[in-house]
C-alpha cells in the first residue's frame, strides 16, 4: 500500500523542483514569426541567449525563425549570432552560443502563404522526432500587426494550434489593436483559432522587475498598504519620459501617437497595479481579474471632457544632450501637417472605495530633457506642523517614487531636522536601488517573458478583457483628438519638460516633478 | 567606480567603525540623495599567508557582492590589529542613487580569534544578516561568532575528508542556516534531473529507478554524496552506508518503501575542475545520462523500443568564482532540500571512509 501511495504522489507532483530556485520547463520549440526584424535582433534573440547561458532554457529547445527575407539556415544562424554578440547583457560564451545557434532552422515566406505553415509543420515534426517526444510549441509574433490575425489564421487553418499530446502557445506583441474596435476584432479572430488560456499578449513593462517589484512593495510590507488610499494620498504623477526622437520610425509612429504607444500599454499597466485590490493568490487569473477591477472603474472621459483633461503637443526644434535637434515635424516620413502626439498628458480619477478624489496624472513625451520611467505618490501633508519653516525649505510631503528606468529602484522622501540649534526641516531622500541591493543585475524583461510563456504563467500578460477595459478609457480621448482638425497642435521646445498646457491639468498648486 | 581608503596600524573596532561612519557621512557631503541600501554583512576568516587568494576569489564572485565584507587574516606571532577600509561608491553626478561596497581587512594574530565576535560586531553593519566563511578551518572564530552569524557559508568539499566535511555542515547547520558550496555545485544537475522528469509521461519513471551512478572529481566526494543524499531524500528511499569500492568510488543500495532496491554508484572520474562529471540514472525501459560538455551538459537518453537520442542541455559553467557568488547570493534564500540531503550524505558515508 505504502508502495502504491508513493508511486501515485510521484506521479502527481515532481519531488525533485522543492527548493529549486529554476523550475523545469517543459521541451519546447520556439518559433519566431518575424525573425529578422529589430524587436528579434535587439531583444528576443539576446534574450534566448542570456537564458541559454543560465540553463534556464528547457532541457529540449528548438527555434525557427520565420520571416519574409529569402536566406538559408546558415545565414539566419549568422544574423543571430550577430544580434547576440551586439546586444546581449553578457559576452556571450562561445560554446553556449553556438550551441544555442547551431540548431536554430530558418522558414522563408510570406505570412499568408500556406506553403510557409506546411514547411512550419515538417519542421516542427522533425524535432518531435528527433526528441522523441512532442514538444511544446509557442508561437511568438514579432511581426507588423497587421498579419497577427493571419498568422493566427494560419496556424489555426495548419492545425498548428493545437497538439494532442502538447502544450501550444501564442505570443502576440504590442499593439495589440488600434482602438477598441480593432483590439476587440483581433481579439475574436485570435480566439476563434486559441483559447485564451493559450494566448500570452506580451506587455514588456511587465516583465521589468520594478514593475514586479510594486506588487511586492504593496502587498509585502504593511509599512505602505496601510496609507495605501484615498485618506492619505493625495496623488500620484506616472511619467515615461524619453530623450529620444522617433528615429526611423515615422511609419509606425505617425499612425500610432504617444498615447498609443506609451499610455495605453505600459502606463495604464502600471497605474492598474499601483491601485489595484490585493489579490487572493498570485495565480494569472487572480491577478488580472483585480487589474480589470480597477481598470474598470476608471471612468473613460466623454468627448466633451477630452478636452479639460488630457493635453497632447508636438516637440519643435530644440537641443538635447547639447545637440541640435530638428521638430517633429521637419523630422523624415512625418507629414508636414501631422496632428500626431509626441506628447500625451492625461489626468485620470479611479471611481472606487479606496481611490475616490484621488488623480493620477500620466505624461509621456519624446525629445524631452531625460529618460526617465517613475511612479511617484505624494502623500497627503501632515495635519498640524509645529515646527517653523523659516530659514528652511520646510516640511514637505513625503513621496515614494517608484523608478522603473533608467535605474530600477524606490525611494522615500522623508522631512528630517537639519542640525542646528534650531529645529528646522529639509527633505531627505532614502533610495534603494533594485539589482545592486540584491547583489544581482536584473535580468531583461523579455528573458522573464519568454520563459513565463514557455512554462505557461500568464501571470505578466495582458488578458482579452483587460486589453479592451485598457482601450475602453483611451478610445474617447483617441477619437475626440481625431475629430479636432481645427485646434492648434501645441509645440514644445525639445530638451524640455513638455508643453506649459499640461501645467493646467494638474489642480492647486500641485506641480509636475522636475524630469 | 571610485574610492576611498583609510587604514591605520595598531587600530581597534571602535576606530574602524567610526573610520565607516565618517567615509559614510563624507559620501553623504558629496551626494546629499546618498542613502545605501544593504542587504548582507559578510565575515571571512583566513590564514593570513593566503589573505590575497582569498581576496582573489572574493574579487571574482560578479555582481554577488556583500554590502560589507570584513576579511579577518590572522597571522602567527602578531598581537595588534591592522585595517585597510575601503568604501567603493558609483559616481552619480547629480545625485540620484548611489551605490556603495564596503570592505575591511583587518589583520589580527591567533589569540585575537577567541573574542572574535568583539572585533566584528562593532563593524558589521546591524540589522543585516552575517554570512560566515572560513575556508581554512579557524574554529575559534566560529565558536566566536555564533551568536552573530545568521547564515555559514561553507564547502563541504573543503575537507580532506569527506565525511569530516558533511560533519562539519551537519553541526553547523544546528545554529545557523548553511550554505555549502558543495551543494552548489550541484545545482544544475539537481535542475536538470527534475526537468527530466517533470513531463508527466516521464513522471512515473522516478517510482522506477532501479539505479543511478554519479561520476565525479575525486576532491569533491561530498558532492557526489550530496547529490544521492537529495536524490534519495527526495524520493523517501530507505539508505544503507556505501562501501568503498578500491578507492575509485562508493557502492551501495537503498531501498523503497516496498522493498524494491536501487543501486547507487559512485565513481571517480577525470577532470580538471573540481565537482560532478557526469550522472546517469536508470528506470525500467528507460536510461538517462548527464555528462559535462562544452557549451552545458550532454544529455543521452535510451527508451526501449524508441531508440536513443542525444543533446546538449545549454549552460555556462559558473566555475568556482561563481559558485562562491552564488553562495553569497543564496544566503538571502531557504533551501528546505539541504538539510534532509545531507543527512541521507552522511548516512551513505557512515562505512565507506
Amino acid at each position: 500500500m505504502q508502495s502504491a501511495a508513493v508511486a501515485t504522489e510521484v506521479e502527481q507532483d515532481n519531488p525533485l523542483i522543492e527548493g529549486l530556485e529554476r523550475l523545469p520547463v517543459r521541451p519546447t520549440a520556439l518559433v519566431i514569426f518575424g525573425a529578422t526584424g529589430d524587436l528579434a535582433h535587439r531583444k528576443l534573440l539576446p534574450a534566448l541567449y542570456n537564458l541559454a547561458h543560465e540553463g534556464a532554457l528547457p532541457e529540449r529547445f528548438e527555434m525557427v525563425g520565420v520571416a519574409r527575407r529569402d536566406q538559408a539556415h546558415d545565414d539566419f544562424r549568422e544574423m543571430a549570432r550577430e544580434s547576440i554578440q551586439r546586444f546581449s547583457r553578457r559576452r556571450p560564451d562561445p560554446k553556449v552560443l553556438t550551441g544555442l545557434i547551431d540548431d536554430m532552422r530558418y522558414v522563408a515566406g510570406a505570412f499568408d502563404d500556406d506553403s510557409v505553415y506546411e514547411e512550419l509543420h515538417k519542421v516542427l515534426d522533425e524535432f518531435d522526432e528527433r526528441a522523441g517526444q512532442d514538444l511544446n510549441h509557442v508561437f511568438y509574433l514579432s511581426t507588423a500587426p497587421q498579419f497577427f490575425p493571419v498568422i493566427a489564421g494560419k496556424l489555426g487553418a495548419g492545425g498548428l494550434n493545437r497538439a494532442r499530446d502538447a502544450e501550444t502557445r501564442i505570443v502576440i506583441e504590442k499593439p495589440f489593436g488600434y482602438d477598441l474596435a480593432s483590439a476587440r476584432k483581433l481579439n475574436a479572430e485570435v480566439l476563434d483559432v486559441f483559447e485564451e488560456s493559450q494566448v500570452f499578449r506580451i506587455d514588456h513593462y511587465l516583465g521589468k522587475e520594478t514593475v514586479q517589484n510594486l506588487m511586492a512593495l504593496r502587498f509585502a510590507n504593511a509599512l505602505f498598504e496601510p496609507v495605501w488610499n484615498r485618506n492619505f494620498i493625495d496623488y500620484v504623477q506616472i511619467t515615461a519620459a524619453e530623450d529620444i526622437g522617433i528615429g526611423g520610425r515615422a511609419g509606425y509612429y505617425e499612425g500610432a501617437g504617444a498615447l498609443r504607444d506609451l499610455v495605453q500599454n505600459h502606463m495604464m499597466q502600471l497605474l492598474a497595479l499601483l491601485t489595484m485590490e490585493p489579490p487572493s493568490s498570485f495565480d494569472a487569473d487572480r491577478v488580472r481579474d483585480e487589474k480589470l477591477k480597477v481598470l474598470e472603474a476608471i471612468v473613460p472621459p466623454a468627448v466633451g471632457e477630452v478636452g479639460s483633461m488630457s493635453v497632447r503637443a508636438q516637440y519643435g526644434p530644440g537641443t538635447v544632450g547639447g545637440k541640435r535637434v530638428v521638430g517633429y515635424h521637419d523630422e523624415d516620413g512625418v507629414a508636414p501637417d501631422s496632428r500626431t502626439e509626441t506628447y500625451a498628458a492625461l489626468r485620470l480619477h479611479v471611481s472606487n472605495w479606496r481611490w475616490a478624489g484621488v488623480p493620477f496624472y500620466m505624461r509621456t513625451g519624446k525629445q524631452l530633457a531625460r529618460k526617465i520611467t517613475e511612479i511617484a505618490v505624494t502623500l497627503k501633508p501632515v495635519p498640524h506642523l509645529a515646527f517653523q519653516s523659516s530659514g528652511s525649505v520646510g516640511v514637505q510631503a513625503n513621496q515614494i517614487i517608484l523608478t522603473v528606468q533608467p535605474d530600477e529602484g524606490v525611494s522615500v522622501s522623508l522631512g528630517a531636522k537639519i542640525p542646528g540649534a534650531r529645529m528646522r526641516i529639509r527633505p531627505v531622500n532614502m533610495e534603494f536601488r533594485y539589482g545592486t541591493s540584491f547583489m544581482s543585475e536584473s535580468p531583461e524583461a523579455y528573458e522573464r517573458l519568454i520563459l513565463d510563456a514557455m512554462r505557461g504563467d500568464a501571470t505578466l500578460f495582458t488578458r482579452g478583457d483587460e486589453i479592451e477595459a485598457l482601450w475602453g478609457i483611451i478610445d474617447p480621448i483617441l477619437t475626440a483628438w481625431h475629430e479636432d482638425t481645427m485646434s492648434p497642435v501645441p509645440i514644445y521646445p525639445a530638451g524640455s519638460a513638455g508643453p506649459s498646457e499640461a501645467d493646467a491639468l494638474l489642480e492647486g498648486d500641485r506641480r509636475w516633478r522636475r524630469l | 567606480m571610485s574610492e576611498d581608503v583609510w587604514s591605520e596600524r595598531d587600530t581597534n573596532p571602535d576606530a574602524i567603525e567610526a573610520a565607516l561612519r565618517e567615509m559614510l557621512r563624507e559620501r553623504h557631503a558629496a551626494n546629499q540623495a546618498l542613502a545605501p541600501a544593504r542587504v548582507l554583512n559578510l565575515v571571512v576568516v583566513v590564514d593570513r599567508a593566503w589573505k590575497g587568494e582569498i581576496a582573489n576569489r572574493l574579487e571574482r564572485v560578479g555582481r554577488y557582492h556583500a554590502s560589507r565584507t570584513i576579511l579577518c587574516a590572522v597571522e602567527d606571532g602578531r598581537d595588534t590589529l591592522d585595517a585597510v577600509a575601503v568604501m567603493s561608491y558609483e559616481d552619480s553626478p547629480g545625485g540620484g542613487v548611489g551605490v556603495m561596497r564596503e570592505t575591511v581587512e583587518i589583520d589580527m594574530g591567533p589569540e585575537h580569534l577567541t573574542g572574535l565576535e568583539t572585533i566584528v560586531d562593532p563593524v558589521v553593519v546591524s540589522e543585516l544578516p552575517t554570512v560566515l566563511w572560513c575556508p581554512h578551518g579557524h574554529d575559534d572564530a566560529v565558536r566566536a561568532l555564533r551568536g552573530l552569524t545568521d547564515v555559514m557559508l561553507l564547502d563541504s568539499d573543503g575537507l580532506p575528508d569527506a565525511d569530516e566535511g558533511l560533519a562539519r555542515a551537519q553541526e553547523e547547520l544546528k545554529a545557523a542556516y548553511v550554505v555549502d558550496l558543495a551543494w552548489l555545485r550541484t545545482t544544475p544537475w539537481r535542475e536538470r534531473l527534475a526537468a527530466s522528469f517533470d513531463p508527466p509521461a516521464r513522471r512515473p519513471s522516478l517510482a522506477a529507478i532501479e539505479g543511478f551512478t554519479i561520476r565525479y572529481q575525486s576532491s569533491s566526494t561530498a558532492s557526489a554524496l550530496l547529490l544521492a543524499g537529495w536524490l534519495a531524500s527526495r524520493l523517501r528511499w530507505d539508505t544503507r552506508p556505501l562501501a568503498a569500492t578500491n578507492g575509485a568510488g562508493l557502492h551501495g543500495r537503498a531501498y523503497t518503501t516496498g522493498s524494491r532496491y536501487i543501486d547507487i554508484r559512485l565513481e571517480t572520474a577525470e577532470q580538471e575542475v573540481p565537482g560532478l562529471a557526469g550522472v546517469t540514472v536508470k528506470c525500467e525501459g528507460f536510461e538517462l545520462s548527464l555528462d559535462r560538455a562544452e557549451g552545458g551538459l550532454r544529455a543521452h537518453e535510451a527508451i526501449a523500443g524508441h531508440g536513443e537520442h542525444s543533446w546538449l542541455v545549454l549552460g555556462a559553467s559558473r566555475g568556482e568564482g561563481g559558485i562562491l557568488g552564488e553562495g553569497v547570493r543564496q544566503a538571502l534564500l531557504r533551501d528546505p532540500t539541504y538539510g534532509p540531503a545531507l543527512d541521507v550524505a552522511r548516512g551513505f558515508w557512515a562505512h565507506a571512509g
